[in-house]
């Protein structure tokens, strides 16, 4: 465990609020003194600011804190979870006392957890909030939105906004000391409405990190998210309409990868296949997949916006593979669902906040490169669809059916990039349609950190990333029948 | 009575707090502050799953200096981390530009009358009884048919919540409201594929609930008639929205008139007013303060007095949705609107669901939508849809795995009917749209 993150955390947290880590063991001791098996306290003090430049001007900004702490109770399959927004012992009792109403009666199995190895630290323990001065921030906004309104004379409308977070995060498991981390979580985003004879369109691109304010500095990146949002702007204001149907569809590298968090993420989350709720339950060991794809859930990349150094359950995080040469290999675990199968947590016990309950969340999902080149794949496409950004996506893991919107995308006609079409939804069924990758490239990138994911009205920050892919058959739903 | 001391006790709290932005050299300030408790219990396979308790508070503070603007909030409600969001909020403001059209609304618009709109209705209901509704709901489900062979359990869950507002022009007001729901969401099997649906019903009064059995049953029955679902060849054809997947359509087209899109130019609808959006049948408008609706306010977030209004009258666009700022920007007055629309209505015909399957012939009936699919700025649309084939007004079989794609400005003038299914479970209330072509995409 890094002392420095814990350290910060426990002073973050226990000093203003005045209280001692030995209350937090009478707690404890109180909440397992009823019948139950496992149970926690996550204690949160989150720190967070946004920037917004409009019009040219800074229309507004905000600072906002939240904090307290969640206490949770696990009996058998049932959790018992209680919240509150003051940190104090009293307010803990209380809390222990309404989820122990969970337990079982008369059955007590107090699981013992391995003490905490050494955790890697995958970001510095900052406060990017205060890595500029409010001066610097409303000046580097303003000269983002010059530069990028002197990119096109057909540019309407620049809005951009500047996100920080500083999380401060304390875990009191059972039979173990506390777990600390110390998440600093930046977003920036840029987007342009554009003009021409009459049609309007709009272009967005965002990037971030677990870094502080720099990392925009850095690279040029700002600038470039202004120059990307330009630049697809002016591509839809000339996108004909998209065709519908069953066609070849490429994929582009990168944020398309979201392909792979609604397709086959979500339906090897450990809940749903511990319920056999999901398409994909019961089903490791069997090929769900070509034999080109290797897909992995990634906790550990560094710096990256859906990496934890360890999870919201103090389990540290790691790389799970999840399809290996196209074989389903594993679900991705919180401890409740774990114990339930009889595995061990896999790091990925994900929670909102301190106000809601942990689930088995992904963390960074990519496919692993393969040999083609780029160029290649779009030589071998005879007619099809190219698309090269997405806005979003869902998924139903029990028909296995998801959707992605593209919001970027091309006509493939003879092996070459024709014309842009407009957005359209592609809809395919989860089990299936990586079989159906009959190409993979070599050019695998991670998005620009710009991912949330939602799950049962929990939103967190996740990664995904792919290289370019070829699909041999995906419904395009344009307008074009 | 206990909650009325409450909000009188928040009432001071926030008329205190009003003090303190002028102490740091603010023009103006307005406060807002919650207070929410609650209960939420989950039964899956015949046992309780999770229980869990809620209660949780929030304070939100915008000051102006002259027209520059700063905001924070916090989870603390103690007077030392009050008066800490008023300076972080006063700091920030600092840093922001001049903003011509920034600040408060004009006097003469806030709300003088709040009228008890019968919002608040709390639920004495013990954990073990929530428990027992849950169970029962669900088997209720899981008895209904022998298809059904797995569950993601039913919820009950009962709110309470107690708001304040005011502002430095003095108006404060504070009001209790609850809300209580009943869900169930089960998985049926056929051939080895799964399915899985559900039903919830929302009251502000528990005993508007609809019963827990009957919530099941729905959940069940939306579940079966999904087995067996296939995809369609894409073709163009009538698309029914059914009364609960309709609304989406409504709130596309509140979103394209509100104010914030259109100052921004991101809205398809720009310099709409007084045109003819949709045909001449189509009304809609807001019925703010009818008593004990779930989208019912006196005030809209700025303290602004909302207003029965009528939005679209003979498919004519008479009113933007507008907050202070967005209207002055547009140089124009609000409407209410900061914040959004309350109890949105539309005025149907005397057609229910069956009778529109009829007048549609042949087309597709969507019960379920996924994913965004909408481009605010074009009104271009394409979304990933499940429901049935309708051949000579009959359901014929379930479908999915296609997207229904077309233009909302088009899809908006080829309206062909509004059933009168309304679905009351939520701010908007509509019945099924029937809508003339649109291109359906698909295997
Ligand atoms: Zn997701």
């Amino acid at each position: 465990m890094s002392n420095s993150a814990l350290q910060l955390a426990k002073q973050a947290i226990l000093v203003p609020t005045g209280l001692q880590e030995s209350s937090i063991h009478r707690v404890m001791d109180q909440l397992f003194n009823g019948a139950v098996d496992s149970g926690d306290i996550y204690f949160q003090s989150s720190h967070y600011e946004s920037w917004v430049l409009e019009d040219g001007i800074i229309k507004e900004g905000s600072h906002n804190i939240e904090q307290g702490a969640g206490v949770r109770a696990l009996s058998g399959e049932k959790t018992g979870f209680a919240y509150s927004d003051k940190i104090d012992l009293s307010e803990l009792l209380s809390a222990v006392k309404n989820v122990q109403a969970i337990a079982r009666q008369g059955q007590t199995a107090k699981v013992a957890l391995p003490a905490h190895t050494h955790v890697p630290q995958l970001y510095a323990p900052i406060n990017p909030l205060s890595s500029l001065s409010d001066q610097q921030k409303v000046d580097f906004l303003r000269k983002i939105d010059s530069e990028t309104r002197k990119l096109d004379a057909r540019i309407e409308q620049v809005i951009i906004s500047l996100v920080g977070v500083q999380d401060h995060i304390l875990i009191a498991n059972p039979g173990d000391s506390l777990a600390g981390d110390v998440r600093p979580l930046v977003r920036m985003n840029v987007s342009v409405i554009v003009e021409d004879k009459g049609r309007r369109e709009q272009g967005s691109m965002g990037g971030g990190a677990r870094e502080d304010y720099h990392y925009f500095l850095e690279q040029d990146r700002a600038l470039g998210y202004g120059q990307e949002a330009v630049r697809q702007a002016l591509i839809n204001l000339d996108a004909v309409p998209a065709p519908a149907g069953s066609m070849t569809v490429v994929l582009g590298s990168g944020w398309p990868g979201i392909l792979l968090h609604e397709a086959i993420g979500h339906g090897l989350e450990g809940d749903f296949n511990r319920k056999g709720t999901s398409a994909f339950s019961g089903r490791v060991g069997e090929r769900v997949a070509s034999a080109l794809c290797t897909v992995v859930d990634d906790g550990t990349l560094q710096g990256r916006r859906g990496s934890l150094s360890i999870d919201d359950e103090g389990t540290t995080t790691q790389c799970t593979t999840l399809i290996e040469n196209g074989v389903l290999k594993g679900y991705m675990q919180d401890k409740l669902n774990a114990r339930l199968m009889g595995v061990q947590s896999t790091g990925n016990g994900r929670r909102e906040s301190y106000a809601h309950t942990p689930m088995p969340r992904m963390t960074n999902t990519y496919m692993l490169p393969g040999e083609s080149d780029p160029e290649e794949i779009l030589q071998s496409v005879k007619n099809g669809l190219y698309a090269k950004n997405f806005s979003g996506g869902q998924v139903d893991i029990t028909s296995g059916k998801f959707v992605f919107s593209a919001s970027e995308a091309y006509l493939i006609e003879n092996g070459k990039i024709t014309r842009p079409v407009k957005g359209a939804t592609l809809i395919g069924n989860g089990p299936e349609v990586l079989t159906r990758v009959s190409m993979v490239g070599n050019d695998l990138a991670l998005d620009s950190g710009v991912g949330t994911c939602g799950k049962e009205g929990q939103s967190v920050p996740v990664g995904v990333g792919q290289p370019t892919l070829k699909i041999d058959a995906l419904t395009v739903g344009g307008t074009n029948v | 009575m206990q909650t009325q001391e409450e909000i009188s006790h928040l009432e001071t709290t926030i008329h205190d707090l009003l003090l303190e932005p002028k102490n740091q050299g603010a023009s103006a300030a307005d406060a807002g502050l919650s207070i929410d408790t609650g209960l939420s219990v989950n039964a899956r396979l015949g046992d309780v799953e999770t229980i869990e308790h809620h209660c949780s508070q929030g304070l939100g503070v915008t000051v102006y200096f002259a027209q520059k603007k700063g905001s924070a909030s916090s989870t603390d409600l103690s007077p030392q981390s009050i008066k800490e969001t008023v300076t972080a909020a006063c700091s920030i403001a600092r840093y922001a530009s001049e903003d011509p059209y920034a600040g408060l609304p004009e006097p003469e618009m806030l709300a003088t009358e709040c009228k008890d709109l019968d919002l608040s209705h709390p639920w004495e209901l013990a954990a073990k009884d929530a428990i027992d509704l849950a169970i029962s709901c669900e088997e209720s489900a899981r008895q209904y048919h022998t298809d059904i062979s797995n569950s993601e359990g039913a919820s009950v869950d009962t709110y309470q919540g107690i708001r304040v507002f005011g502002n430095s022009l003095g108006f404060l007001h504070g009001y209790a409201s609850t809300r209580h729901s009943i869900s169930c969401s089960v998985l049926g099997e056929r051939d080895g594929n799964m399915e899985r649906d559900y039903w919830y019903s929302v009251a502000r009064k528990h005993q508007d609930l609809e019963s827990a059995e009957r919530v099941g049953i729905k959940a069940a029955q939306r579940t079966i008639q999904r087995l067996g679902a296939r995809s369609l060849s894409s073709r163009k054809s009538p698309v029914l929205y059914s009364a609960e997947v309709a609304n989406g359509l409504i709130s596309s087209f509140l979103s394209a008139i509100s104010g914030g899109s259109l100052y921004r130019k991101s809205s398809f609808l720009l310099d709409t007013l007084g045109t003819k959006i949709f045909p001449d049948f189509i009304h809609l408008y807001e019925q703010p303060h009818l008593p004990g609706a779930l989208g019912s306010a006196s005030y809209d977030a700025e303290g602004v007095s909302t207003q029965a209004n009528k939005i679209v009258t003979d498919g004519i666009l008479n009113s933007y949705l507008l907050s202070t700022y967005s209207a002055r920007k547009l140089g124009m007055q609000t409407t209410g609107h900061a914040g959004g629309v309350h109890n949105l209505c539309i005025g149907t015909g005397d057609k229910n669901l069956g009778q529109l399957l009829k007048k549609m012939g042949t087309g597709l009936l969507v019960t379920e939508l996924m994913g965004q699919g909408v481009n605010p700025v074009t009104g271009d649309y394409s979304r990933g849809a499940s429901g049935f084939w309708v051949a000579q007004g009959e359901i014929q079989y379930p479908v999915q795995e296609i997207t229904i794609a077309g233009n909302l400005k088009d899809m908006y003038q080829h309206i062909l009917a509004v059933g009168n299914d309304i679905d009351y479970r939520g701010n908007i209330r509509t019945g099924s749209i029937l809508i003339e072509e649109m291109a359906i995409a698909g295997e």
